[in-house]
């Protein structure tokens, strides 16, 4: 067997392990009724859900409970089954959070609650808001 | 008014800009493949209309600077990145924070090389111009902003807000309607890192269509070997110029982010890795090619690689594919056709010719030898390439879920979720490869090699190498088994390089620009390995207080509380919060909040008293301060008893577009950074400001002692004053001043609340101790019984939340980066010299 062709097979076995160990780490977009059976079923790993904050008929945002010296806080997210679920967040509330029109959770369920490490918000920037200041 | 001119000659400019493109292309292809008799009219005409191209470009950037300079803010893109208090310098900014300006400077870098290549190589002139020509084309179709049968075809930075805001009620009302002020540039990049990193990193980006372009005339023209040698200075440059952008972000992420370092493994970050990676195996195999002609096959798939990899990561970053998986892409200009196209058509086009002379590209046919340096280097390109491949892999996850719904197949996987201990647990083992490689391969490079020879010459490198990193280990205590094997491994690589370096010293130092980039590219492996692996957090919460009770609270643990003034001891050192300050113009450092009193204009505030540096008054009590209100500065003191004692100032800034950000401050030493940010402060929104309980209300005489707030007071005095800070009294006005003393903390404070009869009318001014969280409001004089009511408030006292993370050896890494870019300048400069040989030679 030539060099080359022992080289090639080390570079596929390589991107082989690359692709499965990918595989393996890879996180999933699910939601929260999908995530709750993979927490019974004893499957602790990390998992992004899509959602909403959890909104009242007159567009105020419900369901936040921020801890008492505002350094963590929890809220009601909605989910794209219409699932509502009370989410924790052991981090200060993140200032645009309530102006947010989706909200990305990276986290595991304990119990009966979603505990998010991470929180990724969709923010209508400024730049695209359709509304001018008129200065007079 | 409306300035019609400016925008409709810069659009008038695009389409120019992008018509001569097409039109230098198809010239320039025609000099190539048309009669002999007429190639060198086409060339000459060719040449023409890219002259016009570039000139007009240049009007294009120009018409944009004038519209961005003069705040016409008529124009969407003026509005929505300037505003009128955005300083000049930075108004160059604005030009890439949004999409089209960004594509522009793309536009501009290359035009630049386009003509350094018409002046410099007159032989490949025409072909190489093809395809530099067609890429302008498919550039410039970017910004064309051109409706034709309702599709859409580029987006314009000339569309006239109205035009871009057609539903606003605004323009409905009045076409005409000019907004005063623009949104503003993002106050994050108004930083200088993001004066120069942009430009950086597109000129890397440009540059990697020089290779590109001559490999592919190359294989056009059937000259498959001969593009090497003007191509190889062009990819060491545009691997040095795209490693610098990478550099400088990583190195704004650190002084400007709060994450805690400098590389995130962001896809946005990661989509310029991966073709950095691809690049720099590129020039490996290139130089192995001029040396001893083999690897050429893969020289061409791998600059071809480079290149596509670039459209690429371009697609990922600006299709809006990555929306919700990373934090800063592009917001979706509806440009995803657009870009898909450009992509796919110089797919297309490079393997079709790469698949026309393949057969004709040379082949060495002797099997490699594992004791030649082909046989290593060629190793060390396969490996830059997995590691590559390994962060596309991932990185390239929204593509998959995008690709499969297209398909009709329901697709959900997301991206790993802590993705740094993804990410590294392969490049960690990939560095160390690379790292043995660049020691040992520096040997086979510039010596003929045998098994007996290699034993003697490594003997003493690794002899050395397991001495100092036996040392170094102790010392520094690294224990951690991966890190060892980074920390002896880099060490190697620097001993067998630094030997390398040692010998050809006596040659030239010409050729040293290997070994010295292998040496800064070690260093850095062991700054990323210390800063990165032993970066400690420092400030412990040792109060035995948790700030919450829940699960998972990391942040109870790494995070200290300090109030206003109180002392508190983190590590060894001792920290006092002593306020918010403020930048200032004219002002040296910062201006204390307390001393300025806003106005109407956010950005102007007035000194309620002198304003002080370093005992000189630079600004006058009542003068006029400018200041940048989003940015407030925290200061704090660090003592550390050998009298050693410094002040950082952590940033939050009030983002508009982003939120609140907070900066760390960072106290620079030569063997470690003390990296501070603040991870909460109160009272920085409107909604959030303080609220003031009203607790007591006393009714003392002089004398008297009182609580306020479970401090001791006493009124000492009462009298009447005939000035008042900030007020003017007329003649019938009359201004009574109470002095109580509080003691707290074995200090006193004094407050002075000022009763007052103006116009007849009764007032109070009261008087606030920050440091307690106190207000004292003179609310009555009893002349009756002699005494005088008093009412107090109390406030949550201002306090920060802050967090300090030590970064030991992060000097490494950036002493590294200028070794690695001093080597990159000695290659250019010898592989430049060795082309200009040959062309003045009339060989190529």
């Amino acid at each position: 067997m030539k060099k080359s062709h022992i080289l090639g097979i080390v570079v596929i076995a390589t991107a082989i392990g690359i692709i499965i160990s990918t595989a393996g780490d890879a996180s999933s977009y699910v939601t929260f009724r999908q995530a709750q059976e993979m927490a019974f079923s004893g499957n602790d790993s990390k998992i992004h859900v899509v959602g909403t904050l959890k909104k009242a008929d007159d567009g105020d945002v419900v369901g936040i409970e921020p801890a008492a010296d505002k350094l963590s806080f929890s809220f009601v997210m909605v989910d794209a089954d219409m699932k509502e679920q009370k989410v924790y967040y052991p981090e200060p509330m993140p200032v645009d959070f309530l102006r947010s029109e989706q909200v990305v959770v990276i986290g595991a369920y304990h119990d009966e609650l979603f505990v998010a490490d991470k929180i990724l918000l969709k923010c209508p920037s400024k730049y695209q808001e359709q509304e001018i200041a008129i200065n007079s | 008014m409306i300035h019609t001119f400016i925008g409709n000659l810069g659009q008038l400019s695009i389409i120019i800009a992008f018509v001569s493109a097409l039109v230098a292309a198809f010239a320039f292809y025609k000099s190539v493949v048309g009669d002999d008799l007429q190639k060198e009219g086409w060339l000459s005409y060719a040449q023409w209309a890219f002259y016009i191209h570039a000139v007009a470009v240049v009007s294009v950037v120009v018409c944009l600077y004038y519209i961005v300079y003069n705040h016409y803010f008529e124009y969407h893109y003026a509005w929505s990145h300037s505003s009128r208090q955005l300083p000049v310098y930075y108004m160059i900014s604005c030009f890439w924070e949004g999409q089209e300006g960004s594509f522009l400077l793309w536009i501009f870098w290359n035009v630049v090389l386009g003509i350094v290549i018409l002046r410099t190589n007159n032989l490949w002139k025409g072909p190489v111009m093809t395809i530099f020509s067609l890429v302008q084309g498919f550039l410039a179709s970017m910004i064309l902003g051109v409706v034709i049968f309702n599709v859409k075809i580029g987006s314009t930075p000339f569309i006239l807000l109205r035009d871009a805001m057609l539903d606003a009620p605004v323009f409905q009302m009045n076409p005409d309607f000019v907004p005063e002020d623009g949104t503003g540039l993002n106050a994050l990049l108004q930083n200088y890192w993001m004066v120069i990193h942009p430009p950086t990193l597109f000129l890397g980006f440009a540059t990697t269509l020089v290779p590109f372009a001559y490999c592919v005339a190359g294989l056009w023209t059937g000259k498959v070997r001969e593009w090497i040698k003007p191509a190889l200075p062009w990819a060491l440059f545009s691997a040095m110029v795209l490693g610098v952008g990478i550099l400088m972000g990583a190195y704004w992420a650190y002084e400007t982010l709060n994450f805690g370092g400098y590389w995130n493994w962001d896809p946005v970050e990661n989509a310029v890795y991966v073709p950095w990676l691809v690049l720099v195996a590129s020039y490996h195999t290139m130089i192995t090619y001029r040396k001893s002609n083999t690897a050429l096959k893969t020289s061409v798939i791998l600059v071809v690689a480079t290149f596509i990899l670039i459209l690429y990561s371009t697609f990922l970053t600006r299709s809006g594919i990555l929306g919700e998986s990373s934090v800063h892409s592009f917001t979706d200009l509806g440009l995803s056709g657009q870009l898909l196209i450009y992509l796919l058509a110089f797919t297309l086009l490079s393997v079709i010719l790469m698949v026309r002379r393949w057969k004709q590209i040379p082949v060495s046919q002797k099997e490699v030898s594992t004791y030649s340096r082909e046989f290593w280097i060629f190793i060390g390109a396969t490996t830059l390439c997995l590691m590559g491949f390994q962060v596309l892999v991932a990185t390239s996850f929204p593509v998959y879920n995008s690709v499969l719904s297209g398909l009709g197949i329901e697709s959900n996987i997301a991206l790993p979720a802590d993705q740094v201990t993804y990410y590294t647990k392969f490049q960690l083992w990939f560095a160390v490869v690379l790292a043995v490689l660049s020691g040992t391969g520096q040997f086979f490079w510039w010596r003929k090699m045998d098994p007996n020879k290699l034993k003697d010459i490594l003997m003493g490198p690794i002899l050395i190498t397991l001495v100092v990193s036996g040392l170094v280990m102790w010392i520094t205590e690294v224990t951690h088994f991966p890190y060892i094997v980074v920390l002896v491994t880099a060490i190697y690589s620097v001993v067998a390089n630094g030997k390398i370096l040692w010998e050809l010293k006596k040659e030239s130092w010409h050729l040293s620009g290997g070994s010295i980039a292998h040496i800064g590219i070690a260093m850095m492996l062991i700054g990323i390995m210390y800063s990165s692996g032993y970066s400690k957090v420092v400030s412990l919460n040792k109060s035995g207080l948790l700030i919450s009770r829940e699960v998972d609270d990391e942040f109870n643990l790494q995070n200290v509380i300090l109030f206003l003034n109180e002392p508190r001891q983190m590590d060894k050192y001792s920290l006092v919060y002593e306020g918010r300050t403020v930048e200032a113009e004219g002002v040296p450092g910062y201006v204390p909040v307390e001393v300025l009193s806003p106005t109407n204009d956010p950005y102007y505030w007035i000194a309620a008293e002198d304003v002080v540096h370093k005992g000189n008054v630079v600004k006058s009590e009542g003068d006029t301060l400018e200041i940048s209100p989003e940015n407030i500065y925290f200061k704090i003191r660090y003592e550390q008893g050998n009298g050693k004692n410094f002040t950082l100032y952590p940033r939050i800034q009030v983002n508009a577009s982003m939120g609140q950000v907070a900066s760390p401050d960072i106290k620079r030493a030569v063997a470690k950074d003390l990296y501070t940010h603040l991870s909460y402060a109160p009272y920085m929104t409107e909604e959030e400001t303080r609220e003031w309980t009203h607790t007591d209300s006393v009714n003392i005489k002089i004398g008297d002692r009182f609580y306020i707030n479970d401090f001791v007071a006493q009124l000492n005095d009462v009298r009447r004053v005939y000035q008042v800070k900030g007020l003017e009294l007329g003649d019938e006005d009359i201004a009574v001043m109470a002095s109580i003393t509080v003691a707290a903390d074995q200090q006193e404070h004094l407050l002075e609340p000022i009763f007052l009869i103006r116009d007849q009318r009764a007032a109070r001014i009261p008087d606030v101790i920050n440091d307690l969280g106190v207000r004292v409001a003179f609310s009555k004089i009893n002349p009756a019984t002699d005494s005088f009511d008093f009412d107090i408030y109390t406030t949550q006292k201002d306090f920060v939340i802050l967090k300090a993370i030590e970064k030991p050896y992060i000097n490494i890494l950036w002493s590294g980066t200028l070794l690695l870019v001093i080597g990159y300048v000695i290659a250019i400069r010898r592989r430049y010299r060795e082309f200009v040989l040959s062309r003045n030679k009339g060989l190529e």
